[in-house]
């Protein structure tokens, strides 16, 4: 059965003050060519039955994302895929 | 009759007991609220209290805002009733859509806890009604995430509307747009505030009495209002 995410980002116009926290330590990593990191969050769903991307939207508006701050975006994604083998 | 001002408990709640105990000092009777239970048991206002709601998962207020003593205060606030939402309360108001906006982590990331001078813009709501337009008061704040931001068009709402409610003064302690610490509802009965009054409600404990205004404010607006 098919599992959908949600990715939820902060909006580009809102500070994102723990990306930038990350960006400055890579440096001292020795990694210079980076401009920007933005942190956000993925969370992902298994409906009871086939996976309903409207009403994952819904709970996204709803709960998981604050439209005042935050976008979200739906996809599915095979729910047998084990975590390791996204990267 | 003495007022009764509820004070709501969630799962994480910190502050419940200080902000009972600010109502009892301010000449109310604080009446105990549970977030699993959407009676609110006659009380005549309610204060949100501070702390970690369902331990700030998601973000902060988000799963508060749908306990079921939420659903109750949504629909009593949209009536008059007075809410008072203080630190993690002034998020669930905001999540809940009964203050516009959203308190984002502090810009520099840190947990802030110092008293802090407040300059109160709006003298007009419920709980601020026995200060001046302009008065200074000393309150301490502690918060991670205090950022309020809005976009320009609300924060311009808001100052056009006199509904920013008190600005930090001197140094803002997280980056708040606008040194925004405190903001009302049109109707002026629903506010929210990072920093936190009950905690300057005694010499013993607080760096002033300062916070006493913000309850007793809202004795003098039940005083005042038809019953």
């Amino acid at each position: 059965m098919p599992r959908v995410v949600v990715d939820v980002m902060l909006k580009p116009e809102i500070l994102d003050p723990q990306g930038q926290a990350v960006a400055n330590a890579l440096p001292r990593l020795g990694v210079n060519d980076v401009a920007s990191v933005r942190i956000g969050r993925r969370i992902e769903i298994d409906f009871t039955g086939e996976p309903d991307l409207d009403r994952a939207r819904e709970i996204a508006d709803k709960l998981l994302a604050n439209p005042v701050i935050e976008d979200f975006t739906v996809h599915l994604v095979e729910a047998d895929e084990p975590a390791e083998a996204r990267s | 009759m003495t007022a009764r001002v509820g004070v709501v408990t969630f799962p994480g709640s910190l502050d419940d007991g200080d902000a009972a105990r600010a109502v009892r000092i301010a000449g109310a009777q604080p009446v105990r609220l549970w977030h699993g239970d959407p009676e609110l048991h006659g009380v005549d206002a309610v204060v949100l209290p501070g702390g970690f709601s369902y331990g700030d998962y998601l973000r902060c207020g988000a799963i508060a805002r749908f306990a079921p003593v939420m659903e109750t205060i949504v629909d009593a606030a949209a009536g008059g009733l007075p809410v008072l939402g203080i630190c993690n309360g002034f998020q669930i108001l905001c999540e809940a859509h009964l203050l516009p906006g959203a308190l984002t982590r502090n810009q520099h990331l840190h947990f802030r806890n110092r008293d802090q001078i407040l300059r109160i813009e709006s003298a007009g709501t419920a709980w601020t009604n026995v200060f001046q337009p302009g008065q200074e008061v000393l309150i301490p704040v502690k918060n991670g995430e205090g950022c309020y931001v809005a976009d320009p068009a609300t924060l311009d709402a808001l100052e056009a509307e006199g509904r920013v409610v008190a600005r930090y003064v001197g140094v803002n302690p997280n980056g708040s747009q606008r040194d925004i610490a405190a903001i009302t509802n049109p109707a002026g009965n629903v506010v929210g505030i990072m920093p936190h009054p009950e905690h300057a409600v005694e010499a013993l404990t607080g760096p002033s009495l300062d916070g006493l205004g913000f309850f007793t404010s809202v004795l003098k607006h039940l005083v005042g209002a038809p019953a």
